[in-house]
């Protein structure tokens, strides 16, 4: 465990490596690889709530606002030379193309002065309208790649979004569910970064094979600090 | 039986007259009261026990009506429905169309009755809306849809009588508000439409007096016709010579002498409070079933199926015992019960007689009912129970004014059926007696809500679900949402269930085995693999979660491990906790309790003190190297628990260093690390202060904000008024993912928008719901200045009870962030070889 100083104060965050990549868990989703200068933050889900309305259920319209706020700590608090956005940005294609003018000025004002890659997703399959930024489908860093969906078998140093990890605890009869980090050494999944994003349990079916069983951790989120679990604590659904 | 005198005759039409007496059969006065008022064109209330005739009173006004009608000319338009049947069960709308199939057709008259429930197959509902029936037998939900339908008004034309069976259950919960809604619309669409409620006997009849018709003009009330009740039931306590525990729920002390009295009887239903306990009980009573007795376990999480096949045992007379919780409480027939037990404190004495008029369902036999406490304060409540039957004091929850995410639903449906104006509509809402109180201003805001979220940042004006038009009226902006709105109809939000499948290997593959029901979600996250636990009267071993459902092993002969879980359970009610408080403070009424207790209660007040029927007792004392507070407030678990909440923040903030409480029907016990006895004799702690009112203002706010009670009743907002969609069978959306997004929610409209109406609605629906703060806030002024302290040196015979209890069940509250650091430190004493 170490302190990581920024601008926004001390907070304690974990450090783990990935393939070999030392990296930093951020409590708020994100993770920074110091080396690089570079921050990932996955499943941002821009605009999730005006994608709703358009079908009639009229979700709240503050989730945009809300990620970005918790972006910009993030990005204040490590000042990152590039960010990277690992797929599902937008909630869906049209998402960038609907947000509302001040928070894209937002997001500009974010993404000036450092390299900022879009990597695409289920969710957002073609370049947000209007924005800036590279956008890729993959992006090769040392020895680590990026990508939305996770590849199937092993895949060495990916680092991928797309699932949402989540993770549940049982402790004196109390159940405790939270959004994590899932990695086993040699490849991370990252949390869904957005704020109406819900998760998916890492030990559902849909995680099978990605890590190997007896290294898994799950490192969830809690308010202030992050939570490294071994995969025996964790309990499904 | 008294021959029918002239007026009657008069009143009823001859085929009837003639089937009454080739029957044998004289026609009540309830009946005949009630065809006179209804024949003046009034709307009225029967109010009468089981057993009354009360189905047969409530649609004689329609069916003499039916039999003078006059044949369709020939070109004459499609005649609507004419009568209307509502009932809160599917089952009961079957059963009453089997009823009255009966008198129908033997006096030979040409009227068609029809069922229209959730199970009707689409094509007989859509032949139904073309050719309607004359009778139309249905619950709320299938009214709110009817209305809701383009065809509303000439399918409704030509409605004359809607029955409402089973009132005094329907109109307290959300259901009874669609309904109240609803019937506000049936009033608009057929003007003179005659309401007649049938219902079993309640503490306040002019609220269902005025619950049945227009309050346009305040107060408007029904007429009202009572039923004077048959034979006094016979009730008694069981007496035993076994030693009545002290505390818990399980009444084990007591099944040699139940299974006695079954085997002494004919039929006898069982009734229990939980569906724990019904498990229990039922595998208790098997263990001793040396006469192998058909005995049998009903409860609403059981497989449909096998609930049926007990339904069906019953009706035939197959069995000797049933074992049942609330899914009986209905009116549906039952062959001949002879006996009702009540295992555990009935917590209502209305509940106690309308369970008890489950047995004997012929009006001038007394029915026999037992109960058994489980504990000692139990006793005391059945003892109150027994004593307000025979003055047949009443205890039904007041109404309650209506909810607003029923109200958004509604608004939604009433501009499916077609445009509206918002003042018009207003008035009409307001027609209904549960939202005969409604502002303007609030009413506009839910309108708003239904069309764009009702959000103070407005974004979503371009996807308005429901959009003004140029001449001001309201109407839905696309078709699209008529389908949707069809689809989440309803006010029933069933809390995320998984099927229990029973496998035979174990750790091994789950798949496949039968299902033996379903059990609520929250109750399987706190088990473990290996766990055993009771379902479906056997004992299981937890093996884990797949999916959508919950594998489990056979664990005959093992005790199930984990406890309990409390589905269903009943808060103890206002009038009883004040007679037990009552019983308490005067010791002449001693006498008619169990040597036993009574000893108890002399201990008591040797020891410590009695407090007197308005007092509030709080108790202090150390043990083991903890110190305690215990009161006693008797307003029953939901409030104690908020109660309790709240005052170990407070014992936080005054330095007392509490570490935990419990919380009873009776009383709440917290403990903590500090001396609070010695703090209030030195003057540091003041119990005025710390039980004073305002903790329901900024400490209940901030406990609130995080707490899990909150967001459950926040889902079901959601749902119900449309903001997220319901479940359906087979859509990808589970319960469990609506949970979780519900819950997302939650959390960001508390932090952008903590004004929102929907946020309002919540909180109105915890007050009187989860938290009971109502309650709890009448208790708070009614013992201030009456607070009693005792200092104690050691526990008192009255604290036993609840110190019973303190570990039985998880501490509440503690931040779930102290249980995701102790996991997390767990592993650094792995790594330090718990050095």
């Amino acid at each position: 465990m170490t302190i990581v100083e920024g601008m926004g104060g001390v907070l304690p965050a974990v450090e783990i490596a990935v393939a070999g990549e030392g990296a930093v868990c951020d409590p708020s989703g994100a993770l920074y690889l110091p080396a690089d200068r570079l921050l990932v933050v996955s499943d941002l889900h821009l605009e999730k709530g005006s994608s709703y309305a358009r079908r009639g259920s009229m979700l709240p319209p503050y989730d945009t606002a809300a990620t970005l706020k918790r972006l910009a700590a993030v990005i204040d608090r490590h000042r990152p030379a590039a960010v990277v956005s690992l797929g599902d940005s937008f909630h869906d294609a049209g998402g960038a193309g609907r947000m509302p003018e001040a928070f894209r000025e937002r997001l500009l004002a974010l993404m000036a002065g450092r390299q900022w890659y879009w990597i695409s997703g289920n969710h957002d399959p073609l370049p947000p309208e209007g924005l800036p930024g590279h956008w890729v489908e993959e992006l090769a860093v040392g020895s680590l790649i990026f990508r939305h969906e996770p590849s199937q078998g092993e895949a060495e140093g990916e680092i991928a979004g797309h699932l949402h990890p989540g993770a549940r605890i049982v402790r004196r009869g109390r159940s405790v569910r939270r959004a994590c980090f899932a990695s086993d050494g040699a490849r991370l999944v990252m949390p869904a970064f957005g704020s109406l994003t819900g998760t998916l349990n890492v030990l559902d079916r849909a995680f099978a094979g990605l890590f190997r069983r007896e290294a898994l951790t799950a490192y969830m989120l809690g308010a202030e600090r992050v939570y490294p679990i071994t995969g025996a604590m964790l309990r499904p659904a | 039986m008294t021959p029918i005198d002239g007026d009657s005759a008069a009143l009823l039409p001859a085929p009837f007259r003639e089937w009454f007496s080739a029957r044998g059969w004289t026609p009540r006065s309830h009946q005949l009261e009630l065809l006179r008022r209804t024949g003046e064109g009034r709307s009225a209330l029967l109010i009468a026990p089981t057993g009354a005739g009360k189905t047969l009173a409530g649609f004689l006004p329609s069916l003499t009506d039916l039999a003078g009608r006059l044949k369709p000319k020939p070109g004459e338009p499609r005649r609507g429905v004419h009568t209307l049947y509502i009932s809160p069960l599917k089952a009961l709308a079957v059963d009453i169309q089997r009823n009255l199939t009966q008198p129908v057709d033997e006096m030979g008259l040409d009227i068609r009755m029809e069922t229209r429930t959730g199970d009707t197959p689409a094509h007989k509902r859509q032949r139904q809306k073309h050719v309607p029936p004359d009778i139309l037998l249905t619950t709320p939900e299938q009214l709110a849809l009817l209305i809701a339908s383009a065809d509303a008004e000439r399918f409704f034309a030509g409605l004359k009588y809607v029955v409402l069976d089973e009132l005094h259950s329907l109109v307290t919960s959300k259901r009874g508000h669609l309904l109240s809604l609803g019937l506000a619309r049936l009033r608009r669409l057929a003007p003179g439409l005659v309401g007649i409620g049938l219902s079993a006997t309640v503490a306040e009849p002019d609220a269902l007096r005025r619950w049945l018709v227009d309050q346009t003009q305040t107060a408007a009330m029904a007429d009202i016709v009572t039923v004077a009740g048959g034979a006094k039931p016979e009730i008694t306590i069981l007496e035993t010579e076994e030693r009545v525990p002290w505390s818990g729920h399980s009444a084990r002390y007591a099944i040699p002498a139940v299974y006695e009295a079954i085997r002494r009887h004919k039929t006898t239903l069982l009734f229990v409070n939980t569906r724990s306990q019904a498990e229990l009980l039922f595998r208790e009573l098997w263990h001793i079933n040396e006469d192998n007795l058909p005995i049998a376990l009903h409860h609403g999480s059981l497989d449909v199926a096998q609930r049926r096949r007990v339904e069906k045992a019953m009706e035939t007379n197959s069995l000797r015992a049933i074992v049942a919780t609330s899914t009986l409480d209905l009116g549906i027939d039952w062959g001949d019960v002879d006996l009702v037990v009540h295992v555990g404190a009935p917590k209502g004495a209305s509940r106690l007689a309308q369970r008890i008029g489950r047995s004997n369902h012929r009006m001038d036999e007394p029915s026999r009912a037992i109960l058994v406490p489980a504990n000692r304060f139990e006793v005391m409540e059945c003892r109150a129970a027994l004593e307000a039957n025979y003055l047949g004091a009443q205890d039904t929850p007041p109404l309650g004014d209506g909810a607003l995410d029923v109200l958004a639903q509604h608004v939604l449906g009433r501009a499916c059926a077609g445009p509206f104006d918002e003042a018009e509509f207003f008035d009409e809402v307001r027609s209904a007696a549960a939202y005969s109180g409604l502002d303007a201003a609030t009413f506009s805001r839910v309108v708003e809500f239904v069309a764009t979220g009702g959000y103070a940042l407005k974004t979503y004006e371009r996807y308005a679900r429901i959009r003004r038009m140029k001449d001001g009226r309201w109407r839905i902006s696309h078709p699209r949402i008529a389908q949707q709105y069809r689809l989440n109809v309803g006010t029933i939000v069933e809390a995320p269930m998984l099927n229990v499948r029973l496998t035979r290997q174990r750790g091994g593959a789950m798949r496949g085995g039968m299902v033996l029901g379903k059990v609520e979600e929250y109750f399987l996250e706190t088990l473990a693999p290996g766990d055993t636990f009771m379902f479906s009267g056997r004992t299981l071993r937890f093996e884990g979660i797949r999916e959508n459902e919950c594998f489990v092993t056979s664990a005959a002969g093992q005790d199930a491990m984990v406890p309990s879980y409390a589905g269903g359970k009943f808060p103890l009610s206002t009038y009883l906790a004040g007679e037990v408080r009552a019983m308490l403070g005067d010791p002449e009424r001693w006498r008619a309790l169990p040597e036993q207790v009574a000893d108890w209660l002399r201990i008591q007040k040797e020891k410590s003190v009695l407090p007197r029927r308005q007092d509030l007792l709080v108790e202090t004392f150390p043990r083991a190297s903890r110190h305690y507070m215990v009161a006693y407030p008797f307003e029953g678990r939901l409030a104690h628990q908020t109660l309790g909440m709240l005052l170990t923040r407070r014992l936080e903030r005054a330095g007392a260093r509490p570490l935990g409480f419990v919380a009873t029907d009776y009383s709440l016990a917290i403990w903590g690390l500090e001396d609070m006895g010695g703090m209030i004799r030195r003057g540091v702690l003041s119990l005025a202060q710390l039980f004073d009112e305002d903790m329901l203002g900024d400490d209940l706010e901030a406990w609130l904000a995080d707490s899990w009670l909150l967001k459950r009743t926040f889902r079901n907002c959601a749902v119900i008024s449309g903001l997220v969609e319901k479940r359906h069978p087979g859509q990808e959306k589970t319960g469990r993912q609506v949970t979780v997004s519900a819950d997302l929610i939650y959390d960001v409209l508390r932090a952008h928008e903590p004004d929102h109406i929907l946020l309002q609605a919540t909180w109105r629906d915890a007050a009187t719901g989860l938290l009971d703060i109502a309650r709890l806030g009448e208790m708070l002024s009614r013992t201030r200045g009456r607070i009693m302290h005792k200092d104690l040196e050691r526990i008192s015979p009255l604290a036993v009870p609840a110190m019973l209890e303190i570990g039985r069940e998880p501490v509440p509250g503690g931040a779930s962030e102290s249980l995701l650091g102790e996991a997390a430190d767990s592993l650094i004493e792995e790594a330090m070889g718990g050095a």
